[in-house]
């Protein structure tokens, strides 16, 4: 595994439910270090792309490899070791219910690395510092704080363990402007000093612009990346109408 | 790669403490285990040399954090050296969250643990039926209310919920009394067979069907069945804001959730009752056919000697109260409800539990009331 290696390679992807198919002969290269976004418009099967690349759903064709392993050819073993190395923050937050923000946190370190409780309870402290909750947030349930802290804490659990790779799925959605904006640094912030190489899919431009280097677009079933001055350039109605389109030219302060 | 170790000499009164190999989460157990006593070993101070260490990450630096942290604690002197350029910066940060190091967990003080949990599940069992004294008093309210303006009744509702919990119930409700008179009758031939009074099985299968075992195992059937869908139900709805969309709408919940299902039930039960009852008995009229070689006929005759009219209608006149209990209870659970999928369960469970001890409670209050009345 050298730096040269893409960190996530997607080959010749097709998925599809039933009939329908959400992705044709897709192709995609995440390079270490990068943070991408994906947009795309609703229903084209991004989240379906994210979920598919951690393996929540079966490709019907293509090869998908991650850290260096396919993940069509793992035992049991090898996948749960490579999922400690990625972390999935979900539209929601999809924190536990039944167990309070620290628990939620500590639930990888559980499973995981079979960690003491004290030091579990320092590593969820330490997570839920990182991620900017106050030290009072850890004791209480998903259901008693409020929709960013619950993003804030799920990203927390998604970083229990240090991974390489994180997914999020829609990191901004249901955030004020101030909140987003506070959100979008802090993974650009997160990204930088722990070195993590982001997949994100997203719907809200400014953060596209802000903390994105490349942005891939789900487009006629499959992707085109480039960087934003790339995509400004391309003349596709439908990527013309996303990135020209009035909150477009706001979101790049034109 | 190796995972992460350290090795501690003592120089000078400073503890010296080389550690190499990958310093992350992986290893961090044993790291944690050999780390922790270091502070209290009496040593005069700490110095980290980090020379040596290939990785680090979180769980890393914060042992490293955590063991300054301790030694700060103590007046001990501490230091970090060696360390490459790319991990400095992370210990930095990790130090700049200001966290406290936990205290290793110690074992529980058994015996008050114990006695304040008994207080606390007490008191909540108070609160709890001081909270349904109130819901009951405020469906009597809303069902005196709309005695007084049929229009605010919810039709459509109410005749969806009597088929939900009326007629898709009748296939679980027949077969099981159908069973139930069964056992009963093989049971009584069995007994009475001794005395050589094997007819008198048609009195013990009727009288006891009729009076109890008709309508207690219908509570109990619908109890589970269709108070636990209230509970699911109205819970779900909490948890997405429904409710609170209704409220705000100016619909009373009362009045749209709960008495559709409260009046369908109390109309529902009573029906399946009548229909266990003829379940059960057809059972035992199989069990006489078989065991005693009695005709239907026979049967029949025997048992309009041994029960009443009034025996039925001791059995069908409790069911409208068992209904109204199991439903109320269900409405009540599924409106505490808050916030996660979790309560959801919970409440749900609990209901039941509650609707179950409230028939058998009414059932045993209804025995002496008749017995006080010489039914």
């Amino acid at each position: 595994m050298t730096l040269v290696d893409p960190i996530i390679s997607v080959r010749g992807l097709v998925t599809r439910f039933g009939t329908q198919t959400i992705h044709e002969n897709l192709d995609l290269e995440v390079r270490r270090g990068e943070v991408l976004g994906v947009v795309g418009g609703s229903g084209t099967g991004k989240s379906v792309l994210l979920r598919t690349i951690v393996g929540l759903n079966r490709p019907a064709a293509g090869r998908i490899v991650v850290l260096g392993e396919d993940t069509g050819a793992l035992g049991d073993e090898q996948r749960r070791r490579l999922q400690g190395r990625w972390g999935v923050l979900f539209q929601g937050g999809a924190l536990f219910s039944s167990l309070t923000v620290a628990q939620n946190v500590e639930v990888p370190l559980r499973g995981q690395a079979k960690l003491p409780a004290a030091l579990r309870a320092e590593l969820a402290a330490l997570k839920l510092a990182l991620v900017g909750l106050p030290a009072e947030a850890g004791s209480k349930y998903p259901s008693e704080i409020s929709g960013g802290m619950r993003k804030r804490a799920g990203l927390a659990r998604a970083l229990a363990l240090d991974p390489e790779i994180l997914f999020l799925d829609e990191p901004t959605a249901g955030l004020d402007p101030i909140g987003a904006a506070a959100f979008d640094g802090l993974i650009r912030n997160l990204q930088q000093a722990l070195g993590l190489t982001v997949f994100m899919v997203t719907h809200d431009l400014d953060s596209l612009g802000a903390i994105c280097d490349r942005i891939a677009v789900l487009i006629d079933k499959r992707l085109k990346i480039g960087t934003m001055a790339d995509h400004l350039k391309d003349d596709h109605p439908w990527i013309r109408a996303y990135f020209h389109g009035p909150r477009g030219r706001a979101a790049r302060g034109g | 790669m190796g995972l992460g170790s350290l090795r501690t000499t003592l120089e000078g009164g400073r503890l010296i403490v080389a550690a190499s190999g990958a310093w992350t989460i992986e290893g961090a157990a044993a790291l944690d285990s050999a780390l922790r006593p270091l502070p209290s070993a009496g040593a005069k101070g700490i110095a980290f040399d980090l020379g040596a260490v290939t990785a680090l990450d979180t769980a890393g630096a914060w042992l490293v954090e955590r063991t300054r942290l301790l030694c700060q604690a103590r007046g001990l002197s501490f230091s970090v050296s060696g360390a490459a350029p790319a991990f400095a910066p992370l210990i930095e940060r990790v130090a700049a969250l200001g966290l406290a190091p936990v205290p290793p967990v110690q074992a529980g003080r058994g015996l008050t643990d114990f006695i304040a949990q008994v207080g606390q599940a007490m008191v909540a069992v108070l609160l709890q039926a001081r909270d349904m004294v109130a819901f009951f008093g405020a469906v009597v309210v809303a069902l005196l209310r709309s005695i007084r303006q049929p229009g605010r009744i919810r039709l459509v509702s109410f005749i969806s919920h009597l088929e939900q919990v009326g007629l898709n119930a009748l296939p679980i409700v027949g077969l099981m009394a159908f069973l139930i008179g069964i056992v009963l009758a093989y049971q009584g031939v069995d007994q009475l067979r001794r005395f050589g009074a094997e007819v008198f099985m048609v009195n013990l299968v009727g009288v006891s069907v009729l009076r109890e075992m008709g309508i207690v195992l219908t509570a109990v059937v619908i109890a589970g069945r269709s108070g636990s869908a209230f509970t699911a139900q109205i819970g779900t709805m909490q948890v997405n804001e429904e409710v609170d969309a209704m409220r705000t709408l100016g619909l009373d919940p009362l009045d749209v959730l709960v008495l559709p299902r409260i009046l369908a039930l109390m109309v529902a039960l009573p029906l399946l009752t009548f229909f266990a009852d003829v379940a059960a008995i057809l059972g035992g009229a199989l069990m006489a056919s078989v065991l005693i070689d009695m005709s239907l006929p026979s049967f029949l005759n025997q048992l309009r000697q041994a029960v009443t009219l009034t025996t039925f209608w001791i059995g069908i006149g409790k069911a409208p109260v068992f209904a109204f209990l199991i439903a109320m209870v269900g409405c009540f659970e599924g409106l505490r409800v808050q916030g996660s999928a979790e309560s959801v369960g919970r409440l749900t469970t609990q209901s039941v539990v509650e609707a179950i001890f409230l028939v058998v409670v009414f059932d045993a209050l209804f025995s002496v009331m008749f017995s006080y009345l010489g039914i």
